[in-house]
């Protein structure tokens, strides 16, 4: 079977602790919590790190507590456990129906908040064992120079597929960033750039320890929404996750709105809605949000090989996710 | 191209039925046809079997084969000296060391263990070696340097035609002419006229994409040459037998001093039915050095050994009279091999051989080629050969009703080839049960109400087909039984039945056990199953062909009723001499009275008069010594009388219809099968929990060809012959989700040549389930998709087809809500969010 190559690990209890394993490895560890993403790239030999710091036994890292304005969810929580938490269903539940929706029940199980939105990119020539990314050719995102995706490429195009990340941004979320100097509070979009051979601007010596979710104001009427575009209806990565947070005055007119669109390429891509705050959402303003959406996303072969038919789907599944956050999906 | 006259076959009229001579005689079972659970199934559920893998022997080592990363091409060199000078490297091997060909089937011998001077396909194994562990076993293979001399890769059927008669352009030397590996012309009346003289004629261009197994298990062999100097390989393989043949021609050792090994099996469905690389390496590799070697293949690994199902692309045209009698099939068949024969001689026939039943037509002419191509080899999975081309008919059938304004129900049962009758082609059936599994499905999924109610968006499909029962003849002609069994009884009133059969998760050991049980009266914990050892067993030629029930039930009826026999004269010899029996026998009393069910001997009329088996089996020692008989089974030779005319001939042909009940997303194209109604002639259930297992899995695997699996190859110069995502995460086999609701429908027309009258229940019920979907498709959104798998993508491209055909027939363009396919290929900068 496919084998991990050695590697040095570490348990800390603490974010201290962690943070200091950090410090002293200095780029050459890997975090694992719940593992579900690192142990597959192990294999692949996507990896190799030095050492593996696993932090599932931190119990800072686990909790999941109101505040006056907001939800704070620590980075260790399952999926699952954020899919049925009630104060999850009850503030962010779309949230909830995004976490529900990665990869399969015990997965979902393992993986966590924290990883899921550190997910390392994923590309149909990336994800594939040492054997077959030799018999291809290296790619630039790992051992190798050339793009399979975009001939003469230079840039790697390989697409995140974190499905709570989708949502998270849709809901002004910020993350609790730790290292040796300790806390600081950063914007959810902060969080992510636009190269695929790297795409996070976390160092390799901090650690995402917490999720912040602003409630919605008192005075308007939250919807959120989730679509998730895949082959199967479980284990498969999204070919397309589209999140919507619509806050409606008067149950009608739109006052803010948010709309992602992930999946496509390295940076979660935020459809700018505003030319539609102040309309009634009405059948024509959903059908100008989709088009509108189709029109900004333009999907690569990276993963998966029609992106013509991911294109067309950008816009039902907006309308889809707008669909589900107004309660009306068939 | 030969033209047989058929014989005047003469179809049944609607309705018409055959008296089959085993309803009149049905005896009464206590065992067969009992719901049981399987012998080996609480073991298996709680972790208790011992698989290929979880066999470890003492100084094991571990092995690991290097493959091609080029998909054809000379070897130049190969240097194995850095793998030689590792620590823990104990012996490293190359493809010349093994240079003798082999091939499941003897007349296309055409392969060896690892590549010999070339590679033909991307994943070919090219050297070995055998380390202290799998970690030091892969650096080991990765330190290994080989010098490749690219040749032009032949990737397509179209390629292969074109090329061949160079040395550059032959895949392989096996063939004789270009790169066909084989072709059949067969025509059965004359086809032509026949169509021609047709009232209404369907034709249709259909495309099967290559699929693979998919087993849960990996293949996994271990080798060991000891002290003895007697070599055993312990395989997860389906066919013992011929692995124990294989590895005495390639390695030169007599069979005498061979012991090949099937643990239990995680999953086969023809995937593990030939002998592959492993077996050899790690047979040879434990020569070299003289120490237990295991080699436990990567998922990637399996999809390279592959041996799944071919794709096909195929031209097919059928005839009709108005009243709806078939006039002519004519069916064209190219069929894309890979790199090696497997079964593919057999695979060319299978294409055609095996379609002139349930549903019969006047004439037949059906040519079928196989190529050889640069991609992994093409074998037979669970439906072999007939799968696709019944994907393709069963559409035509679907076609055909549509245009004659006829219930396809009525159409099928219209031209029923008959029970105990010929086919066009010559095939003698038994009883087919196609009236009763139409009627079957038709009621179970309320189609007639379906057809009242319908809706646009939602459909129901129907389709059917048959199967064999095990071939006539052997893969390598002989006389001898091709199953034997061996049953010894014990004084305690146990019984060990003995048999070369493969248990690969279908069920054998458990029908085995069942018949013990139905001949000798033990019960099923008192019978214990010793099966596939090549020192312990009996030769059964393997898992394939949906041959074992009826063979390995015949053997062991055989065997069993030999001791029944004794038994039962011992019984009746005690209670000749017991005074109390006296009193309870009446006048006439012979050994047959007394009966063996329940662990008990009983007296026929009077069940009070009884004893204990272990009893009855110690009777039957003391007056016949040691307790032992052997039953064996062979095939009577029958099929159509021309070349090529026992292929496809079987002592008992089973026979299904799938109904399918399908929605189509319009919006994305994606496809939910909810429910899969199958009804299945499996002749007799010998065990209903058995059989309704094999019709679900069978349904569930055909459904899961029609949208979501392909063995799908890189399209660009870049990936040329690359497999896509190797891996249980890109080729996608349905979730629970994914799955549809399945109802078993057993129907049982016994055969008089099945054992008890059962027939096959493994491979039939899968066929139909493909058609019946696209069937489904057409009555649910009216497009009639003919190239699997049916994509989203291919979904929409034809609604998109049918709007525009509307639109054009209304005289206007039709507005369009989709856009113009994006030609940006450039990537776009990600600058905003």
């Amino acid at each position: 079977m496919l084998r991990m190559q050695p590697f040095e690990t570490h348990y800390p209890t603490t974010i201290d602790e962690a943070v200091t394993h950090l410090e002293n490895l200095q780029g050459k560890a890997k975090l694992c919590a719940g593992g579900t993403d690192l142990i597959p790239n192990l294999k692949h030999g996507l990896h190799e790190p030095q050492a593996v710091v696993h932090i599932g036994r931190i119990k800072d890292l686990v909790t999941l507590e109101e505040t006056a304005d907001a939800i704070e969810i620590g980075a260790g929580v399952t999926l699952h456990n954020i899919a049925h938490h009630p104060l999850v269903l009850k503030y962010v539940p779309g949230l909830a129906t995004a976490a529900d929706a990665v990869a399969g029940p015990q997965l979902r199980r393992m993986g966590t908040l924290g990883g899921n939105l550190c997910l390392d990119t994923r590309c149909l020539y990336y994800n594939q064992t040492y054997f077959w990314r030799e018999a291809l050719g290296f790619c630039l995102k790992k051992d190798g120079s050339v793009c399979h995706v975009v001939q003469g490429g230079k840039k790697c195009v390989a697409a995140t597929s974190n499905d709570t990340a989708t949502m998270l941004l849709c809901l002004d979320a910020e993350v609790e960033i730790n290292d040796a100097s300790g806390p600081r509070w950063i914007p959810l979009p902060d969080l992510y750039k636009s190269d695929g051979a790297d795409n996070l601007t976390l160092l390799p010596t901090e650690i995402l320890t917490k999720v912040r979710i602003p409630k919605a104001k008192k005075n308007v009427a939250r919807k959120e929404g989730f679509a998730k575009l895949r082959h199967r209806k479980s284990i498969d990565y999204p070919m397309l996750s589209v999140g919507v947070r619509i806050d409606l005055k008067d149950d009608k007119t739109i006052e803010s709105a948010a709309l992602i669109v992930n999946a496509l390429a390295a940076k979660p891509r935020a459809i700018k809605l505003a030319p539609f705050f102040g309309k009634i959402l009405d059948d024509e303003v959903i059908n100008d949000i989709a088009a509108l959406a189709q029109k900004r996303c333009r999907p690569l072969t990276n993963i998966c090989d029609d992106p013509d038919w991911r294109k067309e789907m950008v816009s039902v599944f907006v309308k889809r996710a707008i669909a589900n956050a107004c309660g009306t999906h068939r | 191209m030969t033209v047989f006259i058929p014989k005047k076959v003469n179809f049944l009229a609607h309705g018409t039925t055959v008296p089959n001579p085993l309803e009149q005689n049905q005896d009464t079972h206590h065992s067969i046809g009992t719901r049981s659970r399987k012998v080996d199934g609480a073991a298996k559920a709680t972790g208790e079997t011992l698989y290929a893998d979880d066999i470890s022997l003492p100084g094991m080592l571990h092995c690991k084969i290097k493959r091609s990363i080029r998909p054809h091409a000379r070897i130049v060199s190969i240097n194995t000296k850095p793998a030689e000078d590792m620590e823990g490297v104990h012996a490293v091997m190359v493809g010349d060391e093994l240079p003798t060909k082999y091939g499941i089937i003897p007349w296309t011998q055409d392969e060896t263990p690892l590549a010999v001077g070339r590679v033909r396909h991307v994943g070919e194994g090219v050297a070995a070696v055998a380390a202290i562990d799998e970690e030091t076993a892969i650096r080991a293979i990765r330190a290994i340097e080989v010098t490749y001399e690219d040749l032009p890769p032949i990737l397509s059927c179209e390629e292969a035609k074109v090329t061949g008669d160079t040395p550059e352009t032959k895949v392989n030397d096996k063939a004789k002419r270009g790169n066909i590996t084989k072709r059949v012309d067969l025509a059965f009346g004359d086809t032509d006229d026949a169509i021609k003289n047709s009232d209404v004629v369907v034709d249709g261009q259909f495309y099967f994409c290559g699929t693979t197994h998919a087993a849960i298990e990996p293949h996994c062999a271990i080798g060991h040459m000891d002290a003895r100097g007697l070599l055993t390989v312990i395989s997860a393989t389906q066919v013992p037998h011929y692995l124990h043949r294989d590895l005495a021609w390639v390695l030169k050792i007599p069979a005498n001093r061979i012991r090949v090994i099937q643990p239990a099996v995680g999953g086969a469905f023809g995937g593990k039915s030939e002998p592959f690389d492993l077996e050899f390496v790690v047979a040879y590799l434990s020569m070299k050095c003289g120490r237990p070697v295991k080699c436990l293949y990567e998922r990637e690994e399996v999809f390279y050994a592959h041996r799944g199902r071919h794709p096909m692309e195929m031209a097919m045209k059928l005839g009709a009279s108005t009243d709806g009698t078939l006039k002519g099939l004519r069916s064209e068949i190219d069929i894309d091999g890979g790199a090696y024969a497997s079964f593919g001689l057999i695979t060319a026939y299978y294409a055609g051989q095996l379609l002139t039943g349930p549903v019969g037509y006047e004439t037949y002419h059906f040519t079928a080629t196989r190529y050889y191509t640069n991609k992994p080899a093409c074998g037979p999975k669970r439906g072999h050969g007939s799968v696709q081309p019944r994907f393709a008919f069963e559409i035509l059938l679907d076609m055909m009703a549509e245009k004659l304004n006829m219930d396809p129900f009525e159409l099928r049962q219209k031209n029923f080839v008959g029970h105990f009758n010929e086919t066009v082609n010559g095939q003698q059936m038994g009883t087919l049960g196609l009236e009763k599994v139409l009627q079957s499905v038709r009621t179970a999924s309320q189609w007639d109400q379906h057809q009242k109610t319908k809706q646009r968006g939602r459909g129901l499909g129907v389709a059917t087909s048959m199967y064999i029962s095990g071939t006539n003849y052997p893969i390598y002609p002989n006389q001898m039984p091709q199953s034997g069994v061996q049953v010894q009884l014990d004084r305690s009133g146990r019984a060990t039945i003995f048999s070369g059969a493969s248990d690969i998760g279908q069920g054998s050991d458990s029908v085995l056990a069942t018949i013990v049980c139905e001949e000798l009266g033990t019960e099923l914990g008192d019978v214990q199953v010793v099966s596939s050892d090549t020192d312990l067993t009996p030769v059964d030629l393997g898992a394939y062909s949906s041959r074992v029930t009826l063979m390995m039930g015949h053997a062991a009826q055989e065997a069993c009723r030999s001791l029944r026999k004794q038994i039962q004269e011992a019984v009746f010899n005690f209670w000749q001499d017991d005074e109390v029996a006296q009193t309870v026998l009446t006048e006439g009393f012979v050994p047959k009275d007394v009966l063996l069910a329940g662990a008990k001997a009983f007296y026929r009329y009077d069940t009070q008069l009884q004893m204990p088996l272990a009893k009855a089996f110690q009777l039957a020692e003391a007056e016949n010594g040691t307790l032992g008989a052997t039953g064996g089974y062979r095939t009577q030779m029958r099929g159509g009388d021309y070349r090529g005319g026992t292929i496809g001939s079987s002592p008992a042909y089973s026979c299904t219809a799938h109904l399918a009940d399908v929605s189509v997303d319009e919006e994305t194209g994606q496809i939910t099968v909810h429910k899969i109604w199958c009804a299945h002639d499996c002749g007799k259930a010998l065990n209903p929990v058995l059989v309704e297992g094999q019709i679900e899995g069978s349904t569930y695997m055909g459904a899961a060809e029609v949208a979501l699996e392909e063995m799908h190859y890189g399209p660009n110069d870049v990936r040329h012959g690359m497999l896509v995502g190797p891996s249980l995460l890109d080729y996608r086999i349905p979730t629970t989700l994914d799955t549809p609701a399945i109802e078993a429908l057993i129907v049982e027309e016994p055969d008089p040549n099945g054992p008890y009258g059962a027939k096959e229940a493994g491979e039939g019920p899968l066929h139909s389930s493909i058609p019946a979907v696209a069937n489904a498709i057409y009555d649910a959104v009216g497009i009639r998709l003919t190239r699997l798998p049916f994509s989203p993508q291919k979904v929409l491209a034809a609604l998109r087809e049918q709007r525009q055909a509307a639109a054009g027939a209304n005289g206007q363009t039709q507005p369009h809500s989709a856009p113009p396919p994006s030609t940006n290929t450039t990537v776009e900068a990600e600058t905003t969010s």
